[in-house]
């Protein structure tokens, strides 16, 4: 039991705890997020009784643990104090829909607890469910919900505990979004990742760009803009669309290799057929280029390019030439314009890529020389000075 | 002229109530997500819907409510207005329906009043809502619906094709997909074509997409296959391109499809629409979708086996390729206006 229970201080992987009161919806998040299910196919899902846990690699390899409701983890059978000091994050479920009262008292002994026991452990709240609430209702519920925890963990005496809150639901993207926040606060390479991303944006005439671990549509790192939930969904989603179409044609060629099955793995069908990288580019009616490319790892780079952007860049040239010309030539002309824009775009991301593997590199040299568990909850910058 | 060359073509889609008649029209023709017909109401008597199917054929779709009270009135007082002229009948059946029979004599009452207004109509059966039925049980069930029906509609001379459908996944594209080129008159134009272009390009396989509603028209695949049928396997030098690609997914031209279509969808976020698509594929395979006509558009799948230097060579390819498409597109924007 306890062998399942307690990540292996040797392994290194990032763990996450998933933790709350019994129905609030922990399997479905699961589910949802790393299966790929559809939310009202989580209706079904029967109670969880054994801790289980998920696996995925994004720059670092993370498990997501997610503990039965109904148990009782001050119960001397568990080794509670070794299983809270080696995770990195602990998130909190709260059924928003639900009186939850009790799953407040819950989390606030929750938190001193392992705040006791580790200090450097994120606390992450999921106010879940929303989606049955009323649009105002939402800010009331997050403001109840903030005010009474910071109550309970006044009278439990625990000061200095920073606790992050997050509206979710599994029927839209508010969830992966949340996922997103709690898993860049785990890497600790996001700072330079977002630098570089940046330097992406600064000279591809890109308009946002994320980095996406292909098997949950979780970002790691994104620009400094803000996100637009609606990219954010349309390049989820270009993701899936990329692979589906690719795997129609890859899957059942069973002369070359033999296919796992595994959708997914497209780290896994690198080392088999090594050449080729997946890629796709999307022209839209309004002149903006979808553009996605495979990364190390199952990560995936996925940019929204537009085209007024572009229009700037090539500036008062192309203005003077349009007085002249047809309308045909002028087309020609950004269609050559934007061919030359995705040859820079095409560089500048295999640039990006190659200090990718560079920065993953050195993050496991790091994990080697110091065979420190959790690594990651050091503080970020401490790597790169 | 152009009235001339507008080809109008009634289709029927009948069957009980509930039996999700309206939700297959919202999302083959509307862009409904699946989840999306939950919203869908009672259709009350007929209704009618005129949509532009390849630029110069239009297609009125008689939606006809399934209630009792309507069903009664089709076959008695209105039963010229509705039986006159119709191209294709379409017939719903829930699978899950608890009175069959009363489901059969329904059918065969639009039976006895098509033979008697329209002989000439191509009636297709769809048995809807398989996503119900346990998979390994499927195949059996319609066997033994279609069976069953085909006898039922043999004293009226109508020779049945049946579909196993459900909203949930891509079958309901591949039945539409062939109700649709049933109508579509100069298709073997459109097959000669794409015959010619595979032979410029040499690719795996083209294929041939509606705009809006991205049902295939015609591939490559189901070309050669055709033609193998005709010929019985008397030329060999088919053989070989077709052993290649009876490995394939047979059911992909309805997931691209269905693909395509989510794509679409998903594009609507940011006001839009998509012009092409271009994919490198992880094992060497080159997807190219792009516009081929006002209202077509063509899916080239490419197989890259060359060594060497990929990068700088899928380069040339892709414009190369595209630069192709473009020449193609005054041929079969000639066939689509009938010149």
């Amino acid at each position: 039991m306890e062998a399942t229970l307690i990540p292996n201080p040797r392994d290194t992987n990032a763990t996450i705890l998933l933790m709350g009161l019994r129905r609030s919806g922990k399997s479905s998040i699961c589910k949802v997020v790393f299966h790929n299910m559809q939310p009202y196919d989580t209706l079904y899902l029967e109670s969880t009784s054994k801790p289980t846990t998920e696996q995925f690699s994004s720059l670092i390899d993370l498990s997501v643990m997610e503990l039965p409701g109904q148990l009782n983890y001050f119960e001397p059978n568990y080794d509670s104090e070794r299983l809270f000091s080696s995770v990195g994050a602990l998130v909190y479920v709260i059924d928003s829909q639900d009186e939850y009262l009790n799953a407040i008292t819950n989390l606030s002994m929750i938190i001193d607890y392992a705040y006791k026991v580790n200090p450097n452990i994120n606390i992450e709240v999921l106010i879940h469910k929303i989606d049955g609430l009323s649009e105002d209702y939402r800010i009331d519920a997050q403001r109840d919900i903030m005010q009474r925890t910071g109550d309970e963990l006044l009278d439990l005496g625990v000061e200095g505990v920073e606790l992050s809150f997050y509206l979710t639901s599994i029927f839209n993207h508010s969830i992966y979004e949340a996922f997103s926040r709690i898993v860049q606060k785990l890497i600790p390479e996001l700072p330079s990742l977002e630098n570089m991303l940046d330097n992406l944006v600064e000279h591809s005439s890109i308009d946002k760009v994320f980095l996406f671990d292909v098997n949950s549509k979780i970002y790691v790192a994104t620009d400094s803009s803000p996100v637009d939930i609606q990219t954010y969904e349309v390049c989820a989603e270009f993701i899936d669309i990329t692979i589906d179409l690719d795997d129609l044609y890859v899957e059942n060629d069973k002369n070359k290799n033999e296919s796992n099955g595994n959708n997914n793995s497209t780290n896994h069908k690198h080392v088999r057929n090594a050449p080729t990288e997946l890629k796709s580019i999307s022209h839209l009616s309004n002149g903006s280029v979808l553009y996605l490319k495979e990364m190390i790892r199952g990560l995936a780079l996925v940019a929204l390019i537009r085209s007024d952007e572009r229009k700037g860049m090539n500036g008062v040239e192309e203005e003077a030439h349009g007085m002249v010309e047809t309308i045909e030539e002028i087309d020609q002309d950004q269609e050559s314009n934007q061919e030359k824009s995705l040859t820079i775009i095409d560089y500048n991301v295999s640039l990006f890529k190659e200090s990718l593997m560079k920065i993953w590199k050195h993050s496991k040299l790091v994990q080697a020389d110091q065979d420190v568990p959790h690594h990651q909850q050091d503080n970020p910058h401490s790597f790169h000075e | 002229m152009s009235s001339s060359t507008t080809s109008r073509k009634k289709l029927l889609l009948m069957g009980r109530s509930g039996s999700g008649k309206s939700s297959m029209r919202s999302i083959i023709f509307s862009n409904y997500s699946a989840l999306d017909t939950r919203r869908l109401g009672a259709t009350i008597d007929v209704e009618l819907s005129h949509l532009r199917f390849l630029g110069n054929m239009t297609l009125n779709l008689w939606d006809c409510g399934g209630q009792t009270v309507f069903m009664d009135n089709y076959f008695t007082s209105q039963k010229d207005h509705i039986f006159k002229m119709v191209q294709v009948l379409i017939h719903v059946f829930d699978v899950e329906s608890k009175s069959i029979n009363k489901d059969i004599e329904i059918f065969i009452k639009s039976l006895t009043n098509l033979q008697q207004y329209s002989p000439g109509a191509k009636v297709f059966v769809l048995l809807h809502k398989m996503d119900l039925v346990q998979i390994d049980k499927r195949q059996e069930l319609f066997q033994i619906m279609m069976e069953k029906l085909q006898k039922i509609s043999n004293p009226y001379h109508f020779k049945l094709i049946g579909f196993p459908t459900s909203i949930w996944d891509e079958s309901l594209y591949k039945a539409w997909s062939q109700i649709v080129c049933s109508l579509i008159p100069n298709i073997n134009l459109f097959n000669n074509n794409l015959i010619k272009f595979n032979s410029i390009l040499d690719a795996e396989e083209i294929i041939l997409f509606e705009k809006t509603t991205f049902l295939v028209i015609s591939s490559t695949a189901s070309i050669k296959s055709q033609q193998k049928q005709i010929e019985n396997g008397s030329e060999n030098h088919m053989k070989e391109p077709e052993s290649e690609l009876e490995e394939l997914d047979p059911k992909r031209f309805e997931k691209i499809s269905n693909i395509i279509k989510t794509y679409k969808q998903s594009i609507t976020k940011l006001r839009t629409n998509f012009k092409n698509l271009i994919i490198r594929g992880s094992d060497g395979t080159n997807f190219y979708i792009d516009i081929i006509t006002d209202n077509m558009f063509i899916m080239i799948v490419l197989k890259d086996n060359k060594e060497g230097n990929r990068s700088i060579q899928q380069q040339h390819e892709e414009l190369l390729i595209l630069d192709n498409i473009k020449a193609a597109r005054k041929w079969f924007e000639k066939i689509e206006n009938n010149e």
